[in-house]
């Protein structure tokens, strides 16, 4: 547990409800209580101006807005710029994590994932837990 | 042959007429062929005969084709056909996605009864239970794979429909709409694929490495 703050917000995005719940489950199951959803760019965006979070976890493919438009728009938000983005997405084409890259993505996991997959990426983007 | 030839060609005709048919007054007869030529509209030159040939075998052939369309009765292909494998489709999501959230549920409802039982058992039990969490991600993957057919049916449909104003059918019978190109930007809208198929896809280990390559 050392160095990371368990009680952390978290806010994951992603426009199936389904894959919420289990992002959400194998959250919880790694020790993260306190997770927020949004179901898509647009909303998430308007949460994370509201409320301090430390960790996005996003999809890709969303409408209205995606997740690659919020995380450019996370970037280009002076309050917002330094907070880690992850990225969880079925784009699996090699173009789509430059992309993400070029846009500042902190850490990229391709759908479908396993649990050790995402707490490997956490760790890695937070530190170990 | 020579325009000068081709008159001597035709005065020698007009000559053999008179000499077999003499009561035949060539002035009544060169009236009669001025008076065709004259209700033709245009110049009827030998190249705009064959313009006008071409013409005509190319309106033939767009009758023909506009038939062979008809019987095909493309109308019901977006009326009926497209719409209704479209149906099918979103019902096939929503059934899976109804399933998937009943299989969470029961899951669920697994890991909180584990928290009672002793903590090997309760380890075990919360494997099997995240073995099933990261199973459950099949309804995401399956619902963009369905959400892709979707939109190519759509594109089908919109191809259908342009083929049919082309050739005259009623054209108001709009394809449905694609969202996702009107909200995001071209070359974003280029990005998102969804799930890709073997041969296209790179893997986690692939990602990891390309994206060490930016450090």
């Amino acid at each position: 547990m050392a160095g990371v703050d368990m009680d952390m917000q978290i806010l994951i995005v992603d426009d199936y409800k389904t894959m919420l719940r289990i992002i959400r489950n194998l959250l919880k199951q790694l020790g993260f209580n306190n997770v927020d959803e949004a179901t898509d760019g647009a909303q998430a965006l308007q949460k994370l101006r509201d409320k301090p979070y430390q960790l996005v976890i996003s999809d890709w493919n969303m409408e209205p807005m995606s997740g690659l438009q919020l995380l450019k728009e996370v970037r280009t938000d002076t309050k917002l710029k330094d907070l880690p983005f992850v990225m969880i997405t079925a784009e699996s084409k090699s173009e789509n994590v430059v992309a993400a890259k070029q846009a500042g993505v902190t850490n990229y996991i391709v759908k479908p994932f396993n649990a050790a997959t995402l707490k490997n990426k956490l760790q890695a983007v937070l530190g170990a837990f | 042959m020579t325009d000068q030839a081709e008159t001597n060609g035709h005065e020698q005709r007009l000559e053999a007429l008179v000499s077999r048919y003499k009561d035949i007054d060539p002035d009544d007869l060169v009236n009669i062929v001025e008076g065709i030529i004259n209700t033709a509209q245009g110049d009827l030159s030998s190249v705009n005969l064959k313009v006008y040939g071409e013409i005509e075998a190319l309106s033939r052939y767009i009758h023909s084709a506009r038939q062979e369309i008809a019987s095909l009765r493309p109308d019901e292909i977006t009326d009926e056909h497209i719409p209704a494998a479209g149906e099918e489709l979103e019902a096939i999501v929503g059934a899976t996605e109804q399933a998937t959230n009943s299989i969470m549920e029961s899951v669920e409802a697994i890991e909180k009864e584990a928290e009672t039982l002793p903590p090997e058992v309760a380890q075990r039990l919360t494997d099997s239970v995240t073995q099933v969490y990261e199973a459950c991600g099949f309804q995401d993957i399956t619902g963009q794979r369905i959400t892709k057919v979707i939109h190519c049916l759509t594109h089908i449909e919109e191809k259908v429909n342009a083929l049919l104003e082309t050739f005259g059918e009623p054209g108001e019978r709009s394809a449905r709409e694609r969202k996702a190109n009107e909200t995001s930007g071209a070359a974003d809208a280029e990005l998102m694929n969804g799930p890709q198929s073997s041969e296209d896809a790179i893997s986690q280990d692939d990602i990891d490495a390309l994206l060490a390559s930016f450090d």
